[in-house]
């Protein structure tokens, strides 16, 4: 076993690598000591003043939570500790709409993280989120005046109670997962965002994700619900301190596209190597509705996601786009899942992966048809790229197709980063590592070019830090 | 007599453990043109892959000194960096990867990241492609992907004329390119050559070297160079082809020295 002060200079290590990795010194309204009661959940609504149906639906959910059994089809999750996680923290009072009102120190770390200068540039509203809660939120002016609501999901829970209870866990309901049920049970700050018939917002809506103390649990809870003809982009990203004991991030997203309308909910994950990021995605797209996934998986320990699009009527299309990064010590499990319960829909996948240093990628995926559903069309694509011979990438796709007039394709390819490649990078000047950042981020670039240029320049930056960062 | 530009002594390259190149001489000296001709499989591509530094192939013996300096223990990038350039007979495509971002990262690297403002980089590589016919779209499209071999021929050309190289080598140019074509991308080779420069141009068939004319032929056969001479020697072989050459030449021909 590693003794404290070997331990303490492999964080130091990891911190010197991870740009992200600094934390704050905690001064926090609240902080819930280790571990999850029935009591916890109570002070938990209580301190936010819920409405007693909500806590109902907590206290359930807990049940259901510690009824059911750690998933073990998938990566390794046991060293997960339910014992040794703050459920709760609480770091200031209310989400505030004025940074100046924000506390310093939560200020000071989005400022180093770009946030409020993200939101000036190019961002149509911003929702910051520190450990358990929202501490500032904002969203143009001229939106708020065409009904385009943009809160915290505490803040909605308080203002539109009637909107939340018809919608929420109508799409992941409690018992899908363990770690679904969790959330339901302990869920606190998270995006709520409705965009009201036929409204476009041009430019997209951003939530930022922080974890700070060590051993956090956070589990925001996020849902988007775009009325006929609307249009949103979301985006969303995450980031933590290095610590040596793990973090837990077991977020639920649901969206839900009414008739002809579109949502794209973009992801960039870059979870510090300490963090088990264990989240269920899902979306309704209703007739002629469009459902867009963009996830960018990087960093975190372990990651299972499947972000999932439910087709339920006709002409309903879903898209996940997806890259993931593992890189050494890390497991991406990572995939989609496409639902068709209606004829004429579609679905298309394209998941790309990187392994590198060890790093493990898998991609799990499931195309499911209901028998009614025929002339569907459904297209998966998996591609891996292998960096080296200690790294790994697997795929599980699943297929249950209940009718025959479809039209499926699958392809699924792994290769590794070609000697001629390399050969023919190095012969025009470039060395032997600008070479192979410059064909991994050419790989990623299905992905990348669906980014806004902000969110592309700052991947493919990220991407060059992970190349660098294993070096030697 | 200057200088030599580049210098080969006997040089001896093998691939995968089979020896190609058995103990060829050749010097290039700035301001030359050297054509070498030779049947495929002769080791035309081996010696541009040698000259160029891919590591799979090794050099087992002699030398290739290039401005007065040796070369072997120099990877791909250092050689690019110090002025030699590779126009390959097969060029890879790079997915995902647009020319114009590519080629943006050559030549910083080759000429270095602050002599290279992105807009007179634009500038420069919008007028070469207009010089070898290249649609200025070319520069959004991933590097060779989906390039027809005329495309992909002219594209090395345009690598080669932002990358302004002292010693140009020129694998099989010609190959894959309509008789225009063909023109477009010899003339713009023919504009690129300084008295400064050495080229070796490789080819299979005379009609290149109508274009781009050399100083010197020299004729490889089974990893020699078997006949060298003046421009007429294009000629002759031509008309005579490469038959008698590989009976009196041929690996089969003479005894081959092993490992030698
Ligand atoms: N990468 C390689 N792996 C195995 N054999 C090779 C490789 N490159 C060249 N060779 C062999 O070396 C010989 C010379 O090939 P090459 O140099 O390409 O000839 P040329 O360009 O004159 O047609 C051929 O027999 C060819 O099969
Ligand atoms: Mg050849």
């Amino acid at each position: 076993m590693a003794d404290a002060s070997t331990e303490a200079a492999i964080v130091q290590q990891i911190r010197s690598d991870y740009q992200y990795g600094f934390s704050d010194a905690e001064d926090y309204v609240f902080k819930s000591g280790k571990g999850l009661t029935r009591e916890l959940i109570m002070e938990i609504s209580r301190i936010k003043q819920e409405p007693e149906w909500m806590l109902e639906i907590r206290l359930k959910a807990f049940e259901v939570f510690k009824s059911k059994p750690m998933p073990t089809w998938g990566a390794d999750l046991s060293g997960i500790d339910f014992d040794d996680i703050h459920y709760y923290v609480r770091p200031s009072e209310k989400a505030e709409t004025d940074w100046d009102d924000v506390p310093e120190y939560i200020k000071n770390t989005f400022d180093r993280l770009g946030i409020p200068e993200a939101e000036r540039k190019f961002l149509a509203g911003v929702s910051a989120q520190y450990e358990s809660e929202v501490v500032y939120h904002s969203i143009r002016e001229d939106l708020e005046k065409l009904g385009v609501i943009f809160l915290d999901m505490d803040g909605a829970l308080r203002q539109f109670p009637e909107i939340v209870r018809q919608y929420f866990g109508t799409v992941i309901p409690m018992a899908d997962n363990k770690f679904a049920a969790l959330n339901t049970a302990v869920w606190s700050g998270g995006s709520f965002i409705y965009v009201p018939e036929g409204v476009k917002v041009d430019i997209p809506l951003q939530a930022y994700f922080r974890i700070n103390a060590q051993s956090m649990g956070q589990f925001e809870r996020t849902l988007i619900i775009t009325a006929p003809g609307s249009f949103v982009h979301y985006i969303e990203g995450c980031t933590a301190p290095v610590y040596s004991k793990d973090s837990l991030h077991a977020a639920v997203v649901e969206l839900i596209a009414l008739e002809g309308s579109k949502i794209r909910y973009t992801t960039i994950q870059n979870w510090s190597n300490n963090v088990y990021n264990l989240v269920t995605k899902r979306a309704k797209a209703f007739r002629n509705a469009a459902v867009e996934w963009i996830d960018g998986n990087l960093g975190s320990k372990i990651t299972m996601k499947y972000p999932a699009i439910f087709l339920m009527e006709e002409g309903a299309r879903g898209e996940v786009l997806s890259i993931a990064f593992a890189g050494k010590g890390q497991h991406q499990d990572a995939g989609a899942k496409m639902v068709h319960l209606a004829p004429h829909t579609s679905s298309t996948v394209l998941s790309k992966s990187i392994s590198k240093d060890g790093g493990r990628a898998s991609y799990r995926g499931l195309v499911k048809v209901l028998p009614k559903a025929e002339k569907i069309r459904s297209n998966v694509r998996c591609d891996a790229l292998i960096l080296d011979p200690e790294s790994r990438s697997d795929t599980y796709p699943t297929m249950d197709i209940g009718n025959q007039d479809v039209h499926i394709g699958h392809e699924a390819t792994v290769s590794k980063v070609g000697d001629e490649q390399v050969f023919y990078l190095m012969s025009r000047g470039l060395s032997e590592d600008d070479a192979i950042t410059m064909i991994v981020n050419g790989f990623f670039e299905p992905f990348t070019k669906e980014l806004p240029l902000e969110y592309a320049v700052e991947l493919n930056r990220l991407i060059k830090l992970e190349m660098e960062g294993s070096v030697g | 007599m200057s200088d030599p530009l580049l210098k080969i002594e006997n040089l001896h390259v093998a691939v995968e453990g089979k020896q190609i190149l058995r103990g060829l001489n050749l010097v290039v000296r700035p301001g030359e043109i050297h054509a070498i001709m030779g049947p495929n499989g002769s080791g035309k591509s081996t010696l541009s892959n040698a000259l160029m530094g891919h590591p799979n192939y090794q050099v087992t013996d002699g030398a290739v000194t290039y401005k007065g300096q040796e070369i072997q223990e120099w990877p791909a990038d250092e050689r690019a960096r110090q002025g030699i350039f590779l126009a390959f007979q097969y060029p890879t495509a790079i997915p995902g990867v647009s020319l114009g971002n590519f080629l943006l990262a050559a030549v910083r690297n080759v000429r270095g990241a602050a002599n290279v403002k992105p807009l007179e980089f634009r500038k420069e590589l919008m007028a070469c492609m207009k010089d070898l016919g290249i649609r200025q779209d070319f520069a959004g499209r991933y590097v060779n992907e989906g390039f027809s071999g005329g495309e992909k021929k002219r594209v090395e050309i345009l690598q080669m004329a932002m990358l302004k190289p002292s010693l140009a080598i020129l694998d099989e140019t010609d190959s894959g390119l309509d008789i225009d074509a063909l023109r477009i991308v010899a003339e713009g080779v023919n504009r690129q050559v300084t008295p400064e420069m050495g080229v070796l141009v490789i080819t299979h068939y005379q009609r290149l070297l109508d274009y781009i004319k050399p100083h010197f032929v020299h004729v490889l056969v089974a990893g020699r160079i078997v006949q060298s001479g003046g421009p007429e020697l294009a000629l002759e072989l031509e008309a005579r082809g490469y038959d008698e050459l590989l009976r009196t030449h041929g690996a089969d021909a003479a005894p081959v020295v092993a490992g030698a």
